[in-house]
This record gives C-alpha cells, structure tokens and sequence, in this order.
C-alpha cells in the first residue's frame, strides 16, 4: 500500500499575474499513494480546491501555476511531470488517469445533453475506435455502477435530483477506470443522508476498483471517518499530515484542533463544539510568519516572525507525521 | 471607482459633444440656413466641410445641430429611464395582477418594432420639434430598460437583507428606497445610456426621412437634405460624411462608458491584468515557472 | 406544451394591443389630417372608399367608440386597410401586398445569414479571448454606432452609381418584368446584394458583442470545465458545451432585437430605393399618406411577431428544459 502514485512538489499557485497576484498556493508537497484515500482539509481559502484543479491545469483565469511538478508514477514505465505535457498529451491524460468529481452537483452536467451524451463523449474522446453500440453499454454499465437505473440515460440532467446527479458524475469519473479520483466537495450540496450513502457507495467502488482518492472537503470529520490519511491545509500551506486515526485522536497543529472541534462527529461520545475565532486570512496580505498565529491561542514568539516548516515533529516516534507549528518543531 | 481606460475615452468624448452643444451656435462660422454664393462646394478653408446645393456652411450645420440630438437623446434617456424604473421595480417587488399586467405590458412594448411605432405617433402628431420627438422616443422605449430592471429587482427581493427589512414590518417605500434602489444603480445608468443611443440613432432617423419639423437642424435633418438633393449622384461626399462621423463617434462615446459600466458590474468580461504576455486560457492554466524548468 | 400555448398568447395580446393602438391613435390626437386628405380628393373617391376611411380614422363622430371598434376590426378582418394617397387610388392593402416579398426576402435572409454570422464569430472572439480576435470589439462598436442608412449612403458613394459595380437604386433593372424567369432574378439579386451587405455589416455587431459575452460568461460554467477535465477535444468544449448554451440567451434574445433589426433595416430600403415596405413608408410619410403608414406598421407588427413565433420554436428545440413535462 505504499507505492506512490502521485507526487506533488513545490508547487504554487498565484491569481492574477504582476503586482496584484495573489499566491493561493505556496510551496506544497504532498504525496499521494496507491489505492489510499488522502483527504485535504480546510477552510474556504485556504487553497485546497486551488490545489486540486492546479494539479490538472484547470483552473479558470486568472490561475496561473508559478511553479513545481505534479509527478505521476504509471503502473508501468517511467514517472513523468503533468505539468510538462503538451495540450494533446494533457487531453490523452485527463480522465484517464485522473477524473474529478466536482463540488456543484447542480452545474456539472450539461444542461443541454443527455445522460447518455455525457457518458459517451468521453468514451469516444479516448477511446476512438469503439463502436456506439459498446459505448453505450459501458454507460449502462457505469449506471449500474451508481445504482442508477438504466433508463436514465435518455433523461436531462434537470430530471434527476440532486443525489443522483452526483452519483451520475461519479459514474462517469470511473468511465475510464482511472488510477486517481479527485473529488471536491463532492457532496456539499446533498442533505446528510445522501451524502453518506454516496460516499459509502464510493468507499465501495474503491475496494472493487482500486483506485485512489484525493477527496476535498472543509468537513473534517467526514474525512476521519473516510480517509486514511488527512492533510491540512491553511492560508495555502499545508500546515499537519497525518493518518486519519491518529489526527483524530491527537492533533498537533492548533489550526487542524480548531477544525476537528468545529464540527459534530457522527458517532463517538458528545463533545462541545468551540470552532476557531477569527476569520481566515487574506490572501492579499498575509500575517508575516506563520499565517495561522493571528488566531491562535498558543502564539508565542516565533511564530510572528518565520514562516515554520512542515517537518517530523521531534519526540514523536509514529511514522507518517508532519506537522508545521513552532510548538512542534521539526526534528 | 477606478474608471478603465475605455470608461475614460467615453467620458472625454461625451463632454468634448456637450460642450459642442453648449456652445456650437455661437461658434458657427456663419448661419446654417444662411445661402452662400459657393454652392455645392467641396471643403476649402472657408467652408471647412463644404457646402450645401443652396450655398449653406455644413460645418456649421453640424456644430448647430449638435444641441438638437443631445437635447432629444438626454430628455428621451431620462423620460424612459424614469418609466423603466417605476414599471421595472413595481413589476419585480409587487406581486399579483398588477405586477404581472405590468410585465406583460413591457414585453408587448419590446416586441412591437420601435422605429415603425414611433414614426406613425410622430406623424401623427400635429407639430414636431425636439420636445415632441424626445417625448415620443422616451414614451415608446422604456420597455427594455423595465424588463432588465424587473429581472434585478425579483432576485434582490429575495435576499436576506430584504427579507429582513420586509420581517421587521419597514415600509415598501423605505425597502425599495433604501435597500432595493441603490443596489440597481449601476444597471439604470446602463439603461440610460443604452437607451440614449437608442433615442439619438431614432431622432436622427426621423429627421432623415422627414417625420421631425426641418426647420430644426439637426444631423438627421442635414442628411434628409443630403439625400432629398441627390448629393450622392452630385458625388458630394462632404454634405453627409461629417454628419454620419458625428453620430458614430457620439455613438461610440455612449457605448464606451457602456461597456465600461458593464465590467464594473460582472467582472467576468474584465480583461485581466497583465494579459499581454500571457493568454489565459480556459481549461488549461497556464505553467509559468519562476526557476525557469521545463514548461512552456 | 404549456410553453407554447403561453407564447402564443402573448403574440395574441401583442398583435391586439398593436391594433388597437393603430385604432386609437387617429382619435386620441386632435385635428383630421385624413379629412383634410380626403377633401383634397374629392370626387374621384367612392363612396365606399370613403366609408372605409371614416372607419379606420374615426370619423363618424356620431357613433360611440365601441361601435367604432366594432366596425374597425369588421374591416380589417375584411382587409380592408384603406386607399392609399401616395398611390392614388391604390389600396394600401395592395400596395403591401407589392412591396411585401421585397421586404421578406431581402430582410428576412439578411436576418438570418447575420444572426448565423454573428453568432459564429461571437463564439469565436470569446472563446479565444484575449487573441487577435478581441479587434472585432472596437470595429463592431463603431458599426454598431452608425445608423444603418448612413452606412448604406456610404457604400452607395463608394460601390455604385455611374462607375461603380453595383446598381444604386430599385430592385430590379427597369424594363424587365417581375416573375420567374433567370434575367429577372439575376437583376433582384444583382440590386439586392449592397443593401444586403450593409444590412449584415450593421446588424451583426449586436450578435457578435452578445455571443461573446455570453461565451465569456458560460466558459466558467462548472460544466465546460467538467468538459475539458474529461480531456475532449477543444473543438467538442467549444461547440458542444460551451457554444451550445450560450446560443440560448441568444436566440431568446433574437426576439427582442428583431424589432430593432427591422426598423434599421426600413431604413437601408430608403437609401437604396429598394422596392420594399421601408421605401413606401418613407414615400407615405413624404405624401401623409396615413392610411398608408399605418397599414405597414400593422404588417410590419405581425410578420415580427410572427417571426418571434419561429424563434421560441427553435428555443423550445434547443433548451431541453422548456420542453418538460407538457
């Protein structure tokens, strides 16, 4: 379980370009392995979604990607830079190797197009030699997938709900069995009833399917309940890494503290819920040293001052933890 | 309000025409109406833009004239406008009979063509100087402006701080006073400029067919002359050329700050910053490495 | 088809309240220019054209409003539009029917082959925003800002008369007698192609500047961006996913500039002396020929509403969610 798929190093975002960007992501690294479910947390802002279309160059104007690598590992032959490929190159790669599912259940499906459309176009994009006849077997076979019946193949997208829309585009990001899913805020939208039948059915299709996940949300505790591991991020950074479990029972970083606390966990003992005072910051002009010490209760000299760097924090003996926080500084 | 540079250009042209029509009379070479010895003659240095079958300066056609539109399109901008408001925001924040009727009545008005409308009104019409012509323009063209306004007004009558305003028991007249109206600034100026192109292309097109009273000049009236006297056959270019370059340059003037009003209120159609070098493109973000490795 | 059933009785309304203007106006403003009209022609009218003047200007003041009404749509629905003074004693009925096919075609293509055109080169300029495209902007903007029949006198001077290619004036070369056969179409088209060039050069504008702002606007749909995730070809985003729902506002919106199109495009007529309803609208306000004017006003109404009709067709084709459950 511990082969690499995806490798993101250095990377960073700006919007605009000149003397008004606006950095939104700064010097990430993040490592996304085989077949694990990795979640990224964080406030509205905080770069998280930024991060995610970054990684397929999608994101809209005025995005710009200011430097840094997105290494893919394939299953077979050499790993090689995403961010160095040619447009038709990039094209032959999305949904291929990583599909996305995305935050707007409503506006993700085109309104014009059929079902079936949407679930064919992409087959016939990549795979053109098939014929229409397999294509829109497979699309059945998606469908069925999402536990959706076939019969709604022929409907628009306004005659589904919204649960099943969703379900629709997780369907059709499983079309060409990628080797990544990137889900952003998959499920907001949905009331919490169908959120977690989604996103159970979707633990499922991985175990089936074997794919990886990179799955963004603002609600940490769906992801403690989801994910292997959690990464957090903060004022586009990412500030504590750890596995799912053990960030739930101890997290270092006060930022990824306030978070856990901010929401009700569904199952386990009542907890008062404290949240995080103060508002996150503005991109435009960032606190100098860590971002975070603005809100934070355990500021102390340090933090004012330098930027701290995301490290193993010293005298933990667990594998697989990085925090960036004066009060665990790496070893 | 920063204003961009096209908002700029607009502005400077619009006040370069008001002041043409402030002063315009009084700094003609010579009475436009006046006839001349030089007839039909191409410009030269006492007739700048040449003159007219009867001897007549067109340059001081044109400079005269210029009062006559700005004062049409500003008084037909302002009485449809003013309509467009009181029909748009009553439509949008009133419900039942009326607010539909209302509606209705505006979308019959869009439908009906405009040009054919106003030109049987004006004709028949006993007299036809500038006040009846802006009247009649202004009457007959509010009915977009109303439809725009009534689209803005239905989604912020649904917003929260309207909803709180209307719980609390404020008056309809404060909510939409205080709350509603200020909101719809930027998409009433809008309005009012689009519609001020609107009145100007429209007054000079009655003039040019001979519906408005001749004996006020106007550019319209200049071209109406232009073309009763054959001045194309004649090949005398100069007598509808500088006319024609007066109302597209207006024009321009009035959709300029249009479009600058318009970027103000959706930033989408800004153009970026710094877009010279590099295009953004949607769909695939540009890579634009400081270290310099291997990218675009 | 509840969407249908209601549009149609939308242009049911509208073409009753543009009649009833048409009926209201000659009475609601003082004087009888059509009286003064009359008397002029004294004894070469009939009396049953007379009676049909009287009926359409109001000039029984002895009956009540309502009566008059009454009459009024008895004799319109007869087609009795009056007698036309301009072309004494022509009914104005006929001289429509003369000037009509004029009119449709030449407007009627040119509307079209600029919506078309427009549309293509809006969906172009905003998808490639920010490339040399962004150029139609400034150049659209001036076109859009000169009057439809300036820019026709301009291509008058530049493209016809004595030494020029094209005929300056009419609709077909005199002599030759309208029907079906080659010489006569070939002259039509021959005198139609400039006024069909400025008709297109000035109305395009409008279509280009909407494509392209919707394009821009629908560009950052959440569903384009799905479109290029999947890695389909610029082409298929472009077309399929972006342009196709941009055209929506589009041809909604077709509706509403049709009106506009039309007026400029009367006026383009006149320059060219195009044979057409704009021409002898120009001739019937020279002459105050009323009944004259007023007819072309009404047809000119309900072949715009008609058209209307067939663009919320095409809407309704288009948008599968008007289509919903009927």
């Amino acid at each position: 379980m511990s082969e690499i798929e995806l490798e993101i190093k250095g990377l960073n975002v700006d919007y605009g370009l000149g003397e008004q960007s606006v950095h939104a992501v700064r010097d990430v690294d993040l490592t996304l392995r085989r077949g694990e479910v990795l979640g990224l947390a964080g406030e509205s802002g905080s770069g998280k979604s930024t991060l995610a279309y970054g990684l397929t160059r999608l994101l809209p104007p005025p995005g710009v990607i200011r430097g840094g690598q997105v290494i893919y590992h394939p299953e077979q032959g050499e790993p090689f830079d995403v961010l160095g490929l040619s447009d038709r190159q990039l094209r032959a790669f999305r949904w291929a190797q990583t599909s996305i599912v995305f935050q707007g259940a409503m506006n993700s499906l085109n309104p014009v197009h059929k079902i079936s459309t949407q679930l064919t176009d992409v087959l016939r994009a990549h795979e053109p030699g098939s014929t229409r006849a397999a294509r829109l077997a497979r699309a059945r076979e998606l469908l069925a997938l999402v536990g959706i019946p076939a019969d709604r193949l022929d409907s628009y997208p306004h005659q589904l709900s919204g649960g099943m829309r969703q379900r629709v585009m997780i369907g059709m990001a499983l079309a060409l069995r990628p080797k990544i899913v990137i889900m952003d805020e998959p499920t907001t939208a949905l009331d919490v009833v169908v959120q977690r039948q989604i996103l159970g059915q979707l633990v499922g299709l991985r175990e089936r399917l074997g794919f990886s996940v990179l799955f963004i949300t603002h609600d940490l505790s769906l992801l403690v309940e989801f994910s292997d591991r959690i990464a957090i991020m903060y004022g586009g950074r990412i500030v504590e890494q750890a596995s799912a479990a053990g960030l739930h029972k101890d997290s270092l970083h006060p930022y990824s503290h306030g978070l856990l606390h901010s929401f009700p966990a569904l199952r386990g003992p009542r907890e008062e819920l404290s949240g995080i005072p103060g508002s996150p910051p503005d991109l435009r002009s960032m606190p100098t040293g860590c971002a975070f010490h603005p809100r934070c209760p355990h500021s102390f000299d340090p933090c004012v001052r330098r930027v701290p760097e995301l490290g193993a924090p010293q005298g933990r003996p667990e594998q697989d933890r990085s925090v960036a926080c004066w009060l665990h500084p790496a070893s | 309000m920063r204003l961009n540079a096209k908002t700029k250009i607009g502005l400077v042209l619009l006040a370069g025409f008001a002041l043409f029509a402030v002063i315009g009379p009084w700094i003609a070479p010579y009475d436009p109406t006046e006839r001349g010895g030089d007839m039909l003659q191409p410009p030269s240095a006492q007739h700048w833009f040449g003159t007219t079958h009867l001897g007549q300066d067109i340059l001081s056609q044109v400079l005269t004239g210029t009062r006559g539109v700005l004062l049409v399109g500003f008084v037909a901008g302002v009485v449809a406008t003013v309509l467009a408001v009181l029909v748009g925001i009553a439509s949008g924040y009133l419900t039942g009979l009326a607010a539909e009727g209302l509606s209705a009545v505006s979308n019959v008005f869009l439908v009906i063509p405009a040009l054919p409308l106003i030109i049987i009104v004006a004709s028949t019409l006993p007299g036809t100087g500038d006040w009846t012509i802006a009247l009649v323009i202004g009457l007959t063209s509010w009915a977009w402006g109303a439809r725009v306004l009534r689209a803005q007004t239905l989604s912020l009558r649904r917003r929260d701080y309207v909803q709180a305003a209307r719980a609390t028991g404020e008056p309809t007249w404060r909510i939409i006073g205080f709350e509603i109206l200020p909101n719809l600034t930027a998409v009433i100026a809008s309005g009012f400029v689009g519609t001020v192109i609107f009145a100007v292309l429209s007054e000079i097109t009655l003039a040019f067919i001979g519906v408005s009273d001749i004996s006020d000049w106007n550019w319209g009236t200049i071209l109406f002359w232009a073309q009763s006297q054959q001045a194309l056959a004649q090949g005398a270019w100069w007598w509808f050329v500088p006319a024609g370059l007066a109302i597209a340059l207006l024009g321009t003037a009035l959709s300029l700050l249009n479009f600058g009003i318009d970027e103000f209120v959706s930033p989408r159609l800004r153009a970026c910053a710094g877009t010279a070098k590099v295009r953004m493109r949607v769909g695939f973000t540009p890579v634009l490495r400081r270290e310099g490795g291997p990218g675009e | 088809m509840s969407y249908l059933l209601r549009r149609t009785g939308f242009y049911l309304l509208t073409a009753w309240i543009a009649i009833t203007i048409n009926f209201l106006l000659p009475r609601l403003i003082p004087g009888d220019p059509v009286m003064s009209l009359i008397n002029r022609a004294q004894g070469q009218l009939s009396t049953q054209a007379i009676q049909s003047l009287y009926v359409l200007f109001g000039l029984n003041k002895d009956e009540s409003i309502f009566v008059q009404y009454g009459h009024y749509w008895a004799q319109l629905l007869h087609g009795d539009l009056g007698l036309s003074f301009a072309f004494f004693p022509t009914p104005v009925a006929s001289v429509i029917a003369d000037s009509l096919p004029w009119t449709l075609a030449l407007v009627g293509i040119t509307t079209l082959a600029s919506f078309l055109l427009g549309t293509a080169l809006g969906v172009y300029a905003g998808w490639r925003r920010g490339s040399w495209l962004d150029l139609v902007i400034p150049v659209t903007t001036f076109l859009s800002s000169v009057p439809y029949f300036w820019l026709g006198l301009i291509a008058i001077a530049l493209f016809a008369g004595v030494n020029g290619i094209f005929p300056s004036s009419g609709g077909y070369e005199p002599g030759l007698v309208p029907g079906w056969d080659p010489d006569f179409l070939l002259s039509a088209v021959q005198h139609s192609l400039l006024p069909a060039v400025t008709i297109l050069l000035s109305s395009m504008s409008g279509w280009i500047l909407s494509m392209r702002n919707m394009m821009v606007t629908v560009a950052a749909e959440d569903y384009v961006t799905v479109a290029h995730a999947k890695g389909l070809s610029e082409r298929r985003v472009m077309v399929s996913y972006a342009a196709r729902n941009a055209l929506l506002p589009s041809v909604s919106g077709f509706a509403l500039s049709l009106g506009l199109v039309v007026g400029g495009t009367l006026l383009v007529e006149i320059v060219f002396s195009y044979p057409g309803l704009g021409f002898e609208l120009f001739q019937a306000v020279g002459a105050k020929d009323y009944p004259l004017m007023q007819g072309i006003f009404l047809i000119i109404t309900l072949s715009v509403l008609a058209a209307n009709f067939v663009a919320d067709l095409a809407y309704l084709v288009l948008d599968p969610r008007t289509r919903r459950e009927g």
